[in-house]
């Protein structure tokens, strides 16, 4: 077995995340696509690490894990945010955050 | 050939679960796809003699993002449908962008030569350790401060602050001023 199914696997969980981020109009959906698509580059860090020796790769596996969890933790507390202003999650609401 | 049945059980469902996140209506059960992707994600990274990195995925993602996703999803009331009707061709167009872009990206992987799998030593907890807290021992540490400023950032973003509601009832007024 090569690296070649993997890394297809990954190309197809980022193209499903690309077309849910595409698609969701609330703020939730999209950072549901967001987790899809960083999974997917995990999984091809992970494949990767599997084929030479070194933990190398595995130690960007798991910095991108810490990376994501930040990145949602944030999306959680700027949905809630949009949500008390607003009265709704919906992703072009934060036009208004701007200024 | 265990392994390629291994890996077509893992990744069909992996593919089939994210596919039903995205297209759910619900985003209860959306955020619950999601969580079942993850998990068999994890399962993958076992496979692939990463077992850590399969603990923490389960521990991380499945026990502390989807849970944060569920109280999103409760909190902000918006469990039932998706807020908002999306105009009729979005979907087409984004089907579209997925398509080609996963076009080229497995022409891409398919024309280029990638190393075999078998026979290479699989990386041990050991390597892991040693790279993690060596090579790139700064790198860690800056991830440290990056999930305290998360946390600060996520404490300022949620207080009930009024910075931005207060903003929102003077923006009407300030626009009307001159």
């Amino acid at each position: 077995m090569t690296l070649t199914p993997y890394l297809l696997l990954a190309a197809a969980l980022f193209c499903v995340g690309l077309y849910g981020l595409l698609t969701r109009r609330s703020a939730l959906g999209a950072l549901i696509s967001i987790e899809l698509m960083a999974n997917a580059a995990n999984i091809n860090l992970v494949a990767c690490s599997r084929s030479q020796s070194g933990g190398f790769a595995q130690v960007f596996a798991l910095f991108l894990l810490a990376l994501t969890v930040a990145e949602v933790v944030i999306g959680i507390a700027i949905v809630l945010l949009l949500f008390r202003t607003h009265k709704d999650a919906e992703l072009t609401l934060a036009r208004d955050f701007k200024h | 050939m265990a392994s390629w049945v291994t890996f077509g059980v893992l990744a069909g469902s992996i593919v089939l679960s994210a596919l039903l996140a995205v297209t759910s209506r619900r985003l209860v059960s959306s955020v619950l796809w999601l969580g079942a992707s993850l998990a068999v994600t994890a399962a993958l990274f076992v496979t692939l003699a990463a077992p850590l990195l399969g603990g923490l995925q389960l521990l991380l993602y499945v026990g502390g993002v989807m849970t944060l996703m569920l109280f999103g999803v409760m909190l902000t009331g918006s469990g039932q449908h998706e807020s908002g009707q999306p105009p009729p061709w979005a979907p087409a167009r984004a089907a579209l962008v997925a398509i080609v872009l996963f076009g080229v990206l497995g022409a891409a992987i398919v024309n280029t030569p990638l190393p075999a799998l078998e026979g290479v030593p699989s990386p041990t907890l050991a390597h892991v350790g040693e790279e993690l807290l060596t090579t790139n021992l700064l790198a860690f540490e800056v991830l440290s401060f990056l999930l305290l400023a998360a946390m600060v950032g996520a404490i300022v973003l949620a207080r009930k602050s009024d910075v931005f509601e207060a903003r929102r009832r003077n923006a009407p007024r300030s626009e009307e001023a001159p």
